[in-house]
């Protein structure tokens, strides 16, 4: 039994970059474009987080952070270095037309290199003597959970002990899903992604909601970078660490079939994949690297068991991947 | 709703799409493009190290050309670049984004280790050489093949599937690494028949000739195969309008398959000329990115074979420049990808001038 909450545990912390991720995901595909950048945005949320807090932390000594600004600061850069990858995405394809594909796939490149060259180089830059970028004091303050988590027992641990972001990720994730499926700005969004020239002729302003959607889903999936660096990793950043999990969010999109309110649950079971050989008692190294394979596998069931069916509600957004020019016929 | 009937807001500029632009001209846009990320790329080199310019490209320059066997290797990369490109501009002319080139080459590498492994010294080495390219090649059509049935018969969305195929194949080569280590348990295959040499691809000259050879030869079949084949007018003619292509009588369905087939068997080719080539053992990272790198390759090229050449030359210059770059000043290699996300985003940006153009809206009659 115990061994089980721990799983779910350390599941649910899997979990919760791959929610914010795809949450991000869906609201960018919703609105018509397929952003393969995710993975780069993530990579840059979490080192403008990183590098706002060394800075801050270098300042004024790791002993005498303030909590609030130690918070405030990283997940303000956070949020600012994923829309500015949002931007640069949102401007080359809403506004210049280009391929999405090409974009998102150059975005990546653009944001993991980013990444790891600041996390190997901003020692160097910012002229410090420190071994390696550790931000114990921050993460700290960011792993902050409920004061009452650990006197209730397992159950007190499994729901209570997690820091302010991964409730966040939840809450993040129902509200998307209320406004794509319950609200007005929703139902126009969706018109959007199905088929612009329709939400033209409508009267919706296509490119404000293909901006608004893809900036607002990269700065949701920047905070999943965030959440790895602070709360996951305890504040310590390694190149190439974060590794495939901005992939494995844009696979939770298709597995979860757009939907935010189901990725809170798939997101914990891809985590739990993810992790899962780390439980199997006598199993080999070799074995291991196949049950990684596991959340690939599942994404390509469910990818082509909805287009077999052809289930209206299940399907991507019509218009995914295709830019929108008013003139063309 | 209908306040503003009679006070429309019209904006200054308006968007048209262009008609087809002089060869020069658009060829002027791209190479501007370029110098421009070059000067910006410039701009945050300087940022970083505070040298003269000049000194950072002259170090770019010779980090890459500078002595022989950088410019050797620099060919290097640029074949096998530009072999994955190859590999996946046919799907691109049908519209079918194939994202999976880079576990599709993975797995022509795995089949190649495994022939190399298991018929080392077993076989004479003709037979061997043959066994292994037809087993690179049919492994990387299969993995090729599976999306593309799905997307024929059911339309599954093919950037996902290829691109969910990647991680399959990754993980399987990681299986595998495991199964194979010498020794055993480290997670290395360490070099191939190191001292028997079997299955090793034939040197000629040096370690990278014949795979340059290999890759020339290749991008003229497939320029041949695009442009002037009944297969390729059907490629192209599936790319422009599916229904126009099912009314002139072309069955799409094979079409489709045939050329993910093509695909992926040059990726699978990839896989063996890095594996047998120059590698001589397999990793997950094998491949480092390539089967990505190559569809903004072919894409920057147009889908044209030969301006492949100089697009894929293009990124590997920059980036084993901007390698030594970082070398020099003591930053991580990861720069390279920061210059080449940077000269990439010029690149895709400068297709919008040469597909539209901008003009000034004329105000008739007064108040609209």
């Amino acid at each position: 039994m115990g061994a089980l909450f721990v799983f779910l545990h350390r599941a649910i912390m899997q979990g919760i970059p791959l929610m914010l991720g795809s949450t991000g995901e869906i609201l960018t595909e919703k609105s018509g474009h397929l952003n393969l950048g995710i993975p780069g945005i993530m990579y840059v949320g979490g080192i403008s987080g990183v590098i706002g807090s060394f800075l801050y932390e270098q300042g004024v000594g790791p002993a005498n952070i303030n909590p609030a600004l130690a918070v405030l600061i990283p997940l303000l850069c956070s949020l600012a270095g994923s829309l500015l990858m949002g931007l640069i995405y949102c401007f080359l394809t809403v506004t210049l037309r280009a391929n999405q594909n090409v974009t998102g796939l150059a975005l990546t490149t653009f944001g993991t290199g980013f990444g790891n060259f600041f996390g190997g180089s901003l020692i160097k830059l910012s002229g410090n003597d420190v071994p390696s970028i550790t931000l114990t004091a921050t993460s700290n303050v960011f792993r902050t959970t409920f004061p009452f988590a650990n006197k209730l027992g397992p159950l007190g641990t499994l729901f209570f002990s997690y820091s302010f972001l991964a409730y966040a990720a939840v809450i993040i994730a129902i509200l998307a899903a209320w406004v794509l499926g319950r609200t007005r700005i929703g139902l126009n969004l969706r018109a959007v992604g199905e088929s612009p020239a329709t939400a033209d002729a409508a009267g919706i302003n296509v490119n404000r909601y293909k901006y608004v959607a893809t900036c607002v889903g990269s700065m949701i999936a920047g905070l999943g970078g965030l959440y790895y660096v602070f709360d996951y990793a305890n504040g310590v950043w390694s190149n190439n660490a974060f590794g495939d999990r901005g992939w494995l969010a844009i696979a939770l999109v298709i597995f979860c079939v757009w939907r935010p309110n189901i990725s809170i649950f798939g997101s914990i079971l891809f985590g739990g994949l993810f992790i899962v050989h780390n439980y199997i008692p006598n199993i080999d190294v070799s074995t291991q690297e196949l049950i990684k394979m596991t959340p690939y596998l599942v994404t390509i069931i469910v990818l082509v068991a909805t287009s077999m069916r052809k289930k209206r509600e299940t399907q991507p957004p019509a218009s995914l991947g295709l830019s929108y020019f008013r003139e063309d016929r | 709703m209908h306040k503003n009937e009679n006070h429309v807001r019209e904006p200054l500029f308006h968007i048209v799409k262009r008609a087809a632009l002089p060869g020069w001209q658009s060829a002027a846009i791209r190479v501007l493009a370029v110098l421009i990320s070059l000067i910006v790329c410039g701009i945050i080199i300087v940022l970083f190290t505070g040298e003269n310019p000049i000194n950072v490209y002259a170090t770019m320059i010779k980090g890459a050309v500078g002595t022989n066997r950088r410019l050797w290797n620099l060919l290097q990369s640029v074949a096998i670049l530009l072999c994955i490109s190859l590999a996946v501009t046919p799907a691109f002319r049908m519209r079918f984004w194939n994202t999976g080139a880079e576990g599709q080459a993975l797995i022509g590498g795995l089949a190649t280790a495994a022939c190399m492994i298991f018929f080392g010294g077993k076989m004479p080495t003709a037979l061997l050489l043959i066994v292994t390219v037809v087993a690179s090649v049919v492994a990387g059509a299969v993995w090729g093949l599976i999306p593309a049935l799905f997307k024929a018969y059911w339309g599954t969305n093919e950037t996902l599937f290829t691109l969910m195929m990647n991680y399959v194949a990754i993980q399987i080569v990681s299986f595998f690494t495991y199964r194979f280590s010498v020794p055993k348990g480290s997670g290395q295959i360490g070099i191939i028949n190191r001292d028997t040499r079997a299955g090793w691809l034939p040197v000629i000259g040096n370690n990278y000739l014949l795979n340059i050879l290999i890759v020339v030869v290749l991008t003229i079949l497939i320029y041949i195969y695009l442009n002037y084949s009944k297969h390729g007018y059907e490629i192209s003619v599936v790319g422009q309008s599916e229904n126009t292509a099912r009314y002139i009588g072309i069955d799409v369905k094979k079409v489709i398959i045939r050329t993910m087939l093509i695909s992926g068997a040059i990726c699978g080719l990839a896989g063996l000329l890095l594996v047998a080539g120059t590698d001589h053992t397999i990793t997950r990272d094998t491949i480092a990115g390539r089967g990505f790198t190559a569809i903004m390759v072919s894409w920057m090229a147009k889908f044209n074979p030969i301006y492949m050449i100089i697009t894929s030359f293009l990124i590997c210059f920059m980036s084993k420049g901007s390698v030594e770059i970082a070398t020099v000043f003591g930053f991580n290699d990861s720069f390279a990808d920061i210059i080449t996300g940077i000269i990439i985003f010029f690149i895709i940006g400068s297709e919008f001038f040469i597909n539209y153009q901008i003009k000034r809206t004329h105000r008739e009659g007064g108040k609209a």
